[in-house]
């Protein structure tokens, strides 16, 4: 299966990304043979096989709900290693309130 | 032409626990901006969510609370999306297999009749940071990114704007209960979105669906449901067709307005997160979730008509938050009889948190003060009248109610040996009103207790006071 320029476009449109006409050829022909080689692992039969996600033999690595306490040290560490911040806020170029500020 | 309505809920809640989905950071926000986060809450590169085992529990014992099927083999999703408030870029969520699936809740609609409304799915998630809006700029608070989140989608059971009403309220009440979330909308711990289609009656398959984001209220819910119903009426019946949309509900007009045309599901280019192994939940696990859900609205509601014989309106109207359902046992547990304190609870009470805006917890009520102040008046001790001044003292500032009335000589005066004297002089000095009295003037009664009444400054039992002066009238 190729891959179209215009799924490229697509695709880093939506990671924010802007590429010239160049690169995305570039972008176009690597992502072609990175799904080609997936169509090729795609010829063993599964049948059978149970879907997994992981590959290694972990299950229920929890935590107990205990918080640790805030650490202000880490904070202003992770706040002075932000682009910009005012009052404490991390501060960013304004963007149009579409309602997608909080999970969905 | 007809059409029928088709309704589906999305419903966010977050989830109290003490630490966050999957970091230890602290589950508050309100907070000093950006305080309870940690390097996995920024998304920095390198970092290993955990996650967290409360969360999970609680997630367990909603589905169950919601009657919906625990998904044995579990493993989280990356959902990805660019937006200030989500550091990471993406989202961790429950996609291929949610945690609970298949659930149900009984809902009581306006005529009395029940429906059962069904829950598709339960997922886990985590919640996003909050962004503020100010001029050139956005200010970004991460206090919230990573708060436990289940989303609860319900079958698109609902076929009018009222069943998405009461099935939101049965929802509301439901968790709270189980005591996963407070369920504040004010507060954003219980958001909604909703879907609706119509389709002429008889029509096999669904219209095409708009979704209503962003309401505040149950209320809005309701009213933005019943503008989108006629807005696609209106479209259909001129021969438009609905375009799937994502919808406003703007308060001050009464109207839905468009927010976004919505993008396809495979934007999100979702897929397994690799750095959270998955999670398998066995039968004795499930079993001792079950075991810590707390006793649920409509069993409550049962049982105060059964054992405390409350009428099923009283019963409703107290099981409508689990804070007034527990203050109300609490009550009746301090020795309260159960029909007094439901009415104290439900009007005094109410009307006192309505005015002043409180919640049961913001004031100085306790359970035993209430109990007490119920039996200073039915023993007789003070008047319904006196006991609005001792409601007022023991609400707003949690006086012991039996020693402040006797301090402040509230108590009311009920013993006949220093009645009678009383009586005794006032009658003396109103002949006409025994005449009248004897005449068959019940009126002539009515003036003698004022005068008693007037004499004792009003602490007279009314009761006794009507008794002794009957028996004495007789003598005369």
């Amino acid at each position: 299966m190729a891959i179209s320029k215009e799924q490229v476009s697509h695709v880093a449109n939506l990671a924010r990304l802007s590429f010239n006409d160049e690169e995305l050829s570039q972008f176009t022909d690597q992502m072609s043979k990175i799904t080609n080689m997936f169509n090729q692992l795609q010829e063993v039969d599964t049948t059978d096989v149970e879907p997994m996600t992981h590959v290694v033999d972990l299950v229920n690595v929890v935590r107990d709900d205990v918080p640790a306490p805030a650490d202000p040290e880490e904070r202003t560490a992770l706040l002075n290693n932000a682009p910009d911040t005012e009052d404490g806020y991390i501060k960013v170029p304004a963007i149009f309130n579409n309602g997608e500020d909080s999970a969905e | 032409m007809n059409f029928e309505t088709t309704i589906g809920l999305e419903v966010h809640v977050e989830l109290k626990t003490k630490s966050k989905m999957f970091s230890p950071s602290a589950n508050e926000f309100g907070d000093t901006p950006n305080m309870n986060t940690n390097v996995i809450d920024w998304g920095y590169p390198g970092v290993l969510p955990s996650v967290n085992k409360g969360a999970l529990e609680y997630g367990m014992r909603a589905a169950l609370a919601l009657n919906a099927t625990i998904a044995k083999e579990n493993h989280f999703d990356r959902k990805n999306y660019f937006y200030p408030d989500n550091p990471k870029a993406y989202q961790i969520t429950q996609f291929e297999q949610p945690i609970g699936h298949d659930g149900w809740v009984e809902v009581e609609l306006e005529n009395g009749a029940t429906k059962k409304i069904g829950i598709e799915e339960l997922h886990l998630e985590e919640d996003a940071g909050k962004n503020t809006h100010r001029g050139q700029n956005s200010y970004v608070d991460l206090n919230r990114q990573g708060t436990p989140l289940i989303e609860i989608v319900s079958k698109p059971d609902m076929a009018s704007p009222e069943e998405a009403y009461q099935y939101l309220e049965t929802l509301r009440q439901v968790i709270q209960f189980s005591g996963v979330s407070d369920v504040k909308m004010e507060e954003g711990s219980l958001r909604v979105d909703a879907n609706i289609s119509i389709r002429p009656v008889g029509q096999k398959e669904y219209g095409t669906k708009t979704e209503l984001k962003n309401i505040n209220s149950f209320n809005y819910l309701r009213k933005g449901l019943e503008y989108e119903e006629k807005r696609q009426a209106q479209i259909l019946l001129s021969g438009g067709t609905i375009r799937q949309e994502t919808r406003g509900y703007n308060e001050n007009t009464g109207e839905t307005v468009l927010q976004r045309v919505k993008e396809g599901s495979d934007d999100y280019r979702y897929f397994p997160e690799p750095d959270i192994p998955p999670i398998h939940i066995s039968d004795d696990w499930i079993a001792e979730v079950r075991r810590s859900i707390p006793e649920m609205p409509a069993a409550r509601r049962q049982r105060y008509s059964k054992e405390l014989g409350l009428s099923a309106a009283d019963a409703a109207v107290l099981t409508q938050s689990l804070e007034m359902a527990d203050f109300f046992e609490a009550t009746v547990a301090a020795g309260a009889d159960a029909k007094l304190a439901a009415n104290w609870l439900q009007g005094e009470v109410s009307a006192y948190l309505n005015a002043e805006k409180l919640e049961l917890a913001g004031t100085a009520l306790t359970p035993t003060n209430l109990a007490t102040m119920i039996s200073l008046i039915t023993d007789g001790t003070i008047s319904s009248k006196i006991a609005k001044k001792v409601f007022k003292e023991i609400i707003t500032k949690g006086t012991e109610p039996k020693q402040w009335v006797e301090a402040k000589g509230l108590v009311q005066l009920s013993d006949p040996a220093k009645l009678l004297p009383m009586i005794t002089e006032i009658l003396d000095n109103n002949q006409q009103s025994i005449t009248d009295f004897k005449n068959g003037k019940d009126r002539a009664i009515g003036f003698l207790v004022g005068q008693i009444m007037k004499q004792t400054h009003g602490q007279a039992n009314p009761k006794v006071v009507n008794q002794l002066l009957i028996q004495e009238l007789k003598k005369r």
